[in-house]
């Protein structure tokens, strides 16, 4: 298995740039040498399995803990040194969901917040914005229990866009969605890199919401294994889809070479 | 954009932090009056105690002259502190609960991704839980109050709040460390057993020491080495409007010795978090 890797343009600062981090749980290897770069205005998507080190390397961006070796930066602020600034320019949307049920939409817009430092009066100016943009504008005043699994995750989105972030993290938003939430939330996110030129990650296992001009980064086992442009790397692995390309990345290649 | 250099420019200052605190605090009470259950749970505890077992204990345990008291004092008015106390201890074994729940559930990781450093935020979620805490005492208060307990003069109501805030933060510090320490939910029930009811019977919360020495030293002993007897005491003689100068050094000791360690368990690149995965 050779790793398609291409170097990424250094021409400006990345949104997002992970530079050869590692993790380990014990003995358990959950990251090995980690690199890669989100560019701002752009749509990369983080694909892999579930166990793929996904969380882990979500955990280390957003600073959960730090990685035993290696440097996260975002716009060039070092993660683990200047977590502060760093965390300041990021928007994050959680695997699990984090809203408060008993809570209306309001209130846990205004929680996040004042957890970033704007004040309710602010915080009610910008949530009206982000409201209207995820299509929720007439929510605000609803508890998030009574929203369906579509509008929660568009209300998180618009949570994590309230600080005006320049790099927004998505772990696996679409996951027990049907298939028309699941575009809705593609649709709005795709808009905001055309809108704001925001960098986002999007980390996700299912194949189609790729599109080919994507940037698409394959972790397995803690490891990248390819790193470009969805259609380059289709090419690469010489396939007809990304599907297949993953398949052929990841899966056991004894097997294809019996055929 | 501008927005970007602003945020870049503008690092997370004071007037931030505050607003982060306020919200905090705001976010822990609007849970706490949305769950009444456990409202109803943290005043029935203590009024329980107060009606039931100090009312039947009344005639066997008497309290003799001692400080603060400076007349004969029924056994209800001698327990009073210490069910104070308790609806503090709960409370911060339950907040802890709470921040391994959240923990699973991922609005701790909604909390860590402020940009406020860590230490601010793992205090601000300990005064939060302070605060809730002092609310539920002072409601307990009221009944008691209408069991004609009360202190020798109003001030006491006054005079006892900073012993509250302090055995607040020492306990509810405990709390905090001891959510790092546990890694799973269900491992908690274990906590209520091996630290909330040991805590509270060797104290002084329900007799005072020298009857226990009478009864048992070895017992006597375990009770003085108990932060929460400190607790206890400190809160006691703040509601009689005194300091018990000892009380105060060993809680606000415990409450720094808590907290720090609590901080390090929470901290990035030492905790247990790393080592666990999250």
């Amino acid at each position: 298995m050779t790793a398609v890797t291409a170097a990424p343009p250094k021409t400006a600062v990345s949104a997002l740039s992970v530079e050869n981090v590692s993790h380990a749980y014990g003995e358990r290897i959950a990251l090995d040498e980690v690199s890669f770069h989100v560019a701002p205005s752009s749509f990369t998507v983080l694909l892999g399995l579930n166990g793929a080190g996904k969380s882990t390397l979500f955990s280390v961006i957003t600073h959960l803990y730090a990685s035993r070796s290696g440097v996260v930066r975002i716009f060039g602020c070092d993660v683990a040194r200047k977590s502060g600034a760093a965390l300041a320019l990021l928007g994050v949307v959680f695997q699990q969901r984090t809203l408060d049920p008993d809570l209306s939409v309001a209130q846990n817009l205004a929680y996040h917040g004042a957890l970033h430092g704007i004040g309710p009066r602010e915080t009610r100016v910008r949530q009206a914005a982000q409201l209207a943009r995820v299509g929720l504008a007439d929510r605000a005043g609803d508890k998030v229990r009574y929203l369906s699994g579509g509008q929660m995750r568009r209300v998180e989105i618009a949570r994590a866009l309230l600080h005006w972030p320049r790099m927004l993290l998505l772990d696996e938003p679409t996951a027990g969605l049907d298939i028309k939430a699941r575009a809705g939330l593609l649709e709005v996110v795709r808009g905001l890199i055309a809108d704001e030129g925001i960098g986002v990650l999007w980390a996700t296992h299912l194949v189609d919401e790729i599109r080919d001009d994507d940037h698409v980064v394959v972790l397995h086992k803690g490891r990248v294994l390819a790193d470009d442009s969805s259609r380059s790397i289709v090419l690469a692995a010489d396939a007809s889809s990304i599907g297949e390309a993953f398949t052929r990345l990841t899966g056991p290649g004894r097997e294809e070479a019996d055929w | 954009m501008s927005e970007a250099a602003f945020a870049r420019e503008r690092p997370f200052g004071w007037p931030q932090r505050l607003i982060c605190l306020y919200g905090i605090v705001w976010r822990e009470s609007l849970r706490f009056l949305h769950q009444r259950e456990r409202f109803i749970s943290a005043l029935v505890r203590p009024l329980v105690w107060l009606f039931i077992f100090a009312a039947g204990f009344r005639q066997t345990l008497g309290v003799s002259i001692m400080p603060p008291y400076d007349t004969y004092v029924l056994y209800e008015v001698y327990i009073t502190p210490g069910l104070m106390a308790m609806i503090q201890l709960f409370n911060g074994m339950q907040s802890s609960l709470s921040m391994v729940y959240d923990r699973e559930m991922g609005s701790m990781r909604m909390l860590l991704v402020s940009p406020a450093p860590r230490w601010f935020l793992l205090t601000s979620k300990l005064i939060a839980g302070v605060a809730v805490s002092i609310l539920q005492v002072y409601a307990f208060l009221v009944v008691a109050y209408f069991w004609e307990i009360e202190p020798p003069t109003w001030w006491g109501y006054l005079t006892v709040l900073p012993a509250l805030a302090l055995s607040g933060l020492m306990l509810g510090a405990l709390g905090m460390l001891l959510s790092s320490l546990i890694k799973q939910l269900e491992n908690f029930a274990g906590v209520m057993n091996f630290v909330i009811f040991p805590m509270f019977f060797a104290s002084s919360a329900l007799y005072p020491l020298w009857r226990v020495q009478q009864g048992s030293p070895w017992l006597a002993t375990v009770c003085r080495i108990n932060p929460f007897t400190y607790s206890v005491e400190l809160i006691r003689f703040a509601f009689y409007g005194q300091v018990n100068w000892l009380a105060l050094a060993v809680v606000a000791g415990c409450t720094a010795a808590f907290l720090g360690a609590a901080i390090i368990a929470y901290d990035p690149a030492r905790g247990m978090l790393m080592r666990r995965g999250g």
